[in-house]
């Protein structure tokens, strides 16, 4: 690791100001983050914690029925507070990494990094979640922009997420074998208007929305009804854990096992 | 009835006490005042001619203290091969230097070109960063088979080509094995990858060395199976340190798995450079370092044909293997895939014939060497993987077919140059049928096909050679360094004892199961007696752990050795009783004269001897202490029979295991429940290898998983709770314990288990699929069922 400053502020106000440095960066649970800068892989000058702003930490209700949760917010406390109102989500941020990642790990941070396996991403599209920033607010579907690449501009904080909750959901992951993140991973959302599929973990151009089997859904929401749906293996992830042919099957399997769960 | 103490009891470990308190004392826990640290820089290109190294402006950072490169080297010797093979022509295998700091080539990702002493670990770090190599990439030589073509570039410049040897054994038999199989009613061929694996310990690699320039001695702290060896191969091989002036010292070592048995780079260098800047100097591997630093396991490519007759007797069995050794000859290198792999290709099976041919093959990857088993692991793969196949071509049950080809009389002289002592293979698999339920499988296969998943049986069994020697033998077969080894028995005045073993305790229990011994010969309680290990000041000598050999060799040397002191107590107690000594019994911690109530407690016999007031001091020696160097007759031969069971998702192709049972005849057991986890850990990293590990390298010969994020440990929720059983007790017939040794057991005995489980699964599934090479992920099981 090489030597930077730090700072830890308390407001969202102070942590934009202090981000304006240059090579500034945000820190959050610090779960990528610090083992990356550990292994000399990322240099900032600067790093900003989140983690002393009381404002981007908890999980609320608002006043139409949507689950609001604070970008500085950890997946245990996602998995605990989530579970009544939105307990596909909860039970997701159950299953991230181990407990100690679930402790440090954010929302927020997990977002903004936007790993093509990583969990949150896959709810938040697959939600039809918005992204509150400290300067605008970003719809899941203009958010995601492909592999660790999102719709943020330089030094904008997420400071809460807001999910409408589905009528039902599921969420299916199949472990990459060492990391054990998502080898492939799918969100099953049926909302009143339609049903919305989003997939991570699978594809080289990140998290997406399974359109195909989203309009097969909003006909008949069950395991049949996707049954013969099958997307390209041309832009799957091909590596040493799976080809792109066995990521694509996967696609299916567990999009057929998300809407059995959710019911 | 389970015994309470001594021999047979379940002894909590005591060493875990401070293990799991966080007071163990191991390599990076020593800090020697005034050190400085190491930093290596290693090649990140798998082959290439160093064509400069300018130091200039890293010598100017912070801190350094100097900079070490090849040409520091030039004069050193090399890292030593311990075990020289001879070929199927009879020519010595050809044998490349290793030098401690690379010299004009890098042959690995990881060959570490420079080192840089520095006041902090950063410091070097960042020093590092600034050393400029121009380094002329070469073409990388990785896979075994293109390394050995016409033309190939060479690894090593000086040699005449890639192969290290072709071994042929026995050579003698190769025409009658070849007739055999031309002749048989069947026959099964097989071709197979023994996958590479890391081992993985969960304490890196670590070096410490201090210089005392008044007295001109060394002291090495280092995380290492066996400090005698190392001192023996450092010191008269590489930097010519006399043994009187070097102190090798492995303290507490967090897990080995035969790869911290070897002599390593970073140990000569913290040593010599030590001594050169006159200043303690402290080396810690970080775990990306461990992967592309620390010797790798395995890696073999196999062709196996098993020949029946018209009755399902085997005939005969010809293997053709080609075997990784990488970049360099790592310690033991070449004797894995010889005479720990071909003695073992026998199994328990009476095989009138067998022709094993081994071409060692040098390339540009981490060097190979002993992991967990070390050979036999290979051996009982291919082997137990081919009988099934075999009972599948011929539709027979997979048990019978092993069954009918038991070896049943013992001793039993193998075509494979290797006599069995003892053992009862029927006894085992009974056991195994038994405690693995077999009765009850259909029912479970029943009960899962009704959820829709599929279920396999897999059965094996496994026979290791463990303990290797005698001394004079294994030197005929090329072994560079005697098998021996060594305890020193002594008792303290007040009837206390500590026991100086040349085996070192990285995670068998020897602190508790040791003393268990000592106290059961005396009739004294455990707790009087300790072990200390792993300290050449303190030790006489010995050869370290491995091959499972710590109980059988050592034991028995700690044995010897307390016959020696029993021996010596009884003049004493004679003496003090005005007895004979003939008359002397030793019981319960008591001497007592036969047929009287004359009585003299073990402490007063060891007080007597170091107060000699009251003393035959005309007959023999004040003090109670024995050393005994013991060399065994022969190897030792534990064996077993284990069971598997998976499911397998036909849509995902993952497997889970649903039970596994192993059987073991380990011989006599000293403490049960130590062997239990000695055989848990083992079967963890036998499914670890058949499920999830794989060392892989891409054409330019990155390691392309060397990290956690993509090299696959097994987990707790990756294995079953298992079903142990080693009641089935043959007991050695040729060292005073009668123990055979169970440390590498699980991992020898497991991966064909798995494997036969899932083509067994598949096969139940109306899948046409025979073979899946290791790891069995779930991709490979999709891609097998859907080809």
């Amino acid at each position: 690791m090489y030597n930077f400053e730090f700072e830890k502020p308390s407001t969202i106000a102070d942590a934009v100001a202090a981000l304006g440095s240059e090579d500034a960066q945000a820190l959050g649970g610090g779960q990528t983050l610090i083992p990356t800068m550990k292994q000399r892989l990322a240099s900032p000058a600067k790093l900003v914690s989140l983690s002393g702003i009381a404002e981007m930490k908890g999980v609320c209700v608002e006043d139409d029925g949507s689950l609001a949760i604070g970008g500085g917010t950890t997946h245990a406390t996602v998995a605990s507070e989530a579970a009544g109102t939105f307990p596909a989500l909860a039970n997701l941020a159950s299953h991230i990494g181990d407990p100690a990642v679930r402790n440090r790990g954010t929302i927020g941070g997990s977002l903004a990094n936007n790993d093509p396996s990583a969990c949150y991403p896959a709810a938040a599209l697959g939600s039809g979640a918005t992204i509150r920033t400290n300067a605008r607010e970003i719809a899941a579907d203009d958010y995601f922009q492909g592999m660790f690449t999102t719709a943020l501009d330089e030094g904008e904080i997420i400071t809460s997420v807001r999910f409408p909750v589905p009528q039902a959901a599921n969420y299916q992951k199949f472990l990459q074998p060492a990391s054990r993140f998502a080898l492939v991973g799918v969100f099953v959302a049926r909302f009143a208007d339609g049903v919305r599929v989003a997939v991570t973990g699978a594809s080289e151009d990140g998290v997406f929305r399974w359109s195909e089997a989203e309009q097969a859904l909003s006909g008949s929401f069950s395991a049949d009804a996707v049954s013969g749906l099958s997307v390209d293996p041309g832009g799957m992830i091909g590596d040493l854990h799976g080809t792109k042919e066995y990521r694509a099957h996967l696609v299916g399997v567990m999009t057929r096992r998300a809407v059995a769960a959710a019911g | 009835m389970p015994k309470d103490s001594g021999i047979g009891a379940s002894s909590k470990r005591r060493e875990d006490v401070r293990f799991l308190t966080g007071t163990g004392n191991y390599t990076d826990d020593i800090n020697v005042h005034g050190q400085a640290y190491v930093h290596f820089l290693r090649s990140d290109v798998a082959h290439g001619r160093i064509n400069g190294i300018n130091t200039d402006a890293a010598a100017a950072m912070p801190g350094v203290v100097r900079i070490f490169t090849g040409a520091d080297f030039e004069g050193v010797g090399g890292l030593p091969c311990g075990w020289q093979v001879t070929d199927k022509h009879g020519e010595p295998m050809q044998e490349p230097p290793h030098p401690v700091l690379a010299q004009g080539k890098v042959r690995h990702v990881g060959d570490p070109i420079a080192a840089v002493v520095a006041d902090s670990a950063e410091q070097a770090r960042d020093a590092a960063e600034a050393i400029e190599v121009d380094i002329e990439d070469l073409p990388a030589v990785i896979d075994m088979k293109a390394a050995l073509a016409d033309g190939a570039t060479k690894v090593h410049d000086d040699l005449t080509s890639n192969l290290c040897y072709d071994w042929g054994f026995v050579e003698e038999n190769k025409a009658a094995v070849d007739e055999a199989i031309a002749n048989a009613a069947h026959v099964t061929t097989l071709e197979l990858v023994n996958n590479r694996l890391v081992a993985n310990p969960m304490e890196p690699r670590v070096a410490v060395a201090d210089y005392n320039r008044a007295n001109d001695e060394s002291t090495l702290y280092t995380t290492s199976q066996n400090p005698h060896v190392i001192r023996l191969l450092m010191g008269a091989f590489v930097l010519g340190i006399p043994e009187h002036k070097l102190r090798v010292v492995a303290p507490d070592v967090g897990g080995g798995f035969g790869t911290k048995i070897f002599h390593y780079a970073e140990e000569a260098f913290c040593t010599f450079a030590a001594r050169a800047i006159n200043r303690p100097v402290k080396w810690t591997s970080s775990r990306s370092e461990a992967f592309i630093s620390d010797a790798q396991g395995r890696d073999h490519v196999t062709r196996i044909e098993l020949a029946l007759d018209a009755d399902n007797n085997f005939t005969a069995i010809r293997t053709e293997t080609h075997a990784n050794m990488g970049a360099y000859l790592s310690t033991f290198a070449s004797s894995v895939p010889t005479w720990l792999h071909g003695t073992l290709m026998a199994g328990n099976y009476k095989t009138p014939l067998i022709y094993v041919n081994v071409k060692a093959v040098f390339t540009n990857t981490v060097p190979v060497d002993a992991y967990r088993g070390a050979g036999r692991p290979e051996a009982t793969f291919q082997l137990e993987r081919v009988i099934d196949k075999a009972a599948r071509e011929l539709g027979v049950d997979p048990i019978a077919l092993r069954r009918q080809n038991f070896i049943t009389e013992f001793p039993y002289a193998t075509p494979v140059a290797v006599e069995y002592d003892t053992g009862n293979y029927v006894a085992t698999m009974d056991k195994l049928e038994e405690v693995a339920d077999l009765s009850g499988f259909a029912a479970r296969r029943a009960a899962s096909e009704a959820k829709g998943m599929l279920r396999g049986l897999g059965v094996n069994c496994y026979i290791e050679a463990c303990g290797i020697a005698p001394s004079n033998l294994v030197g005929q077969l090329g072994a560079r360094a005697g098998l021996y080894d060594v305890a020193t028995v002594r008792v303290n005045a007040t009837g206390s004892i500590s026991v100086m073993t040349g085996a070192h305790s990285h995670g068998q229990g020897h602190e508790t199961a040791f003393p268990q011994v000592v106290a059961d010969m005396l009739g004294i309680d455990e707790s009087m007696v300790n072990i200390v290990h792993g300290d050449t000041a303190k030790i006489p000598h010995g050869m370290g752990t491995y091959g499972s050999r710590s109980l059988a060799v050592c034991g028995s040397a700690m044995v010897r050795a307390t016959e020696k002191i029993i021996n010596k107590a009884k003049k004493i107690a004679a003496h003090l009783m005005e007895a004979s000594e003939a008359d002397i019994e030793l019981k319960d911690g008591q001497f007592s004269v036969a047929g009287t109530d004359k009585s003299v407690a073990w402490g007063d016999v060891c007080l007597a001897a170091y107060v000699p007031h009251n003393y035959p001091l005309e007959d023999i020696e004040p003090g109670l202490e024995e050393t005994a160097f013991y060399d065994p007759a022969n190897f030792t031969y534990p064996a077993g029979a284990y069971a598997c069971e998976v499911e397998v998702d036909p849509e995902t192709g993952k497997v889970s295991i649903e039970r596994f049972s192993a059987a073991d005849d380990f011989g006599n057991i000293i403490n049960p429940m130590i062997v239990d986890g000695q055989v848990h850990g083992g079967l963890a990293q036998g499914i670890g290898q058949a499920l999830l590990e794989h060392a892989i390298y891409d054409e330019s010969g990155q390691l392309l998983n060397a990290s956690y994020m993509d090299y696959a440990m097994p987990r707790a929720d990756d294995v079953p709770f298992y079903e142990v059983d080693h009641s089935c007790q043959t007991p050695c017939t040729h060292n005073p314990l009668g123990v055979k040794g169970c440390g590498e057991a699980g991992a020898i005995g497991s991966p064909p288990a798995v494997v036969n489980a899932v083509i067994d699964a598949l096969q139940s599934g109306g899948k046409n699929v025979t073979h899946i090479d290791m790891p069995v992920s779930p991709s490979r099981v999709w891609a097998a069922m859907n080809g």
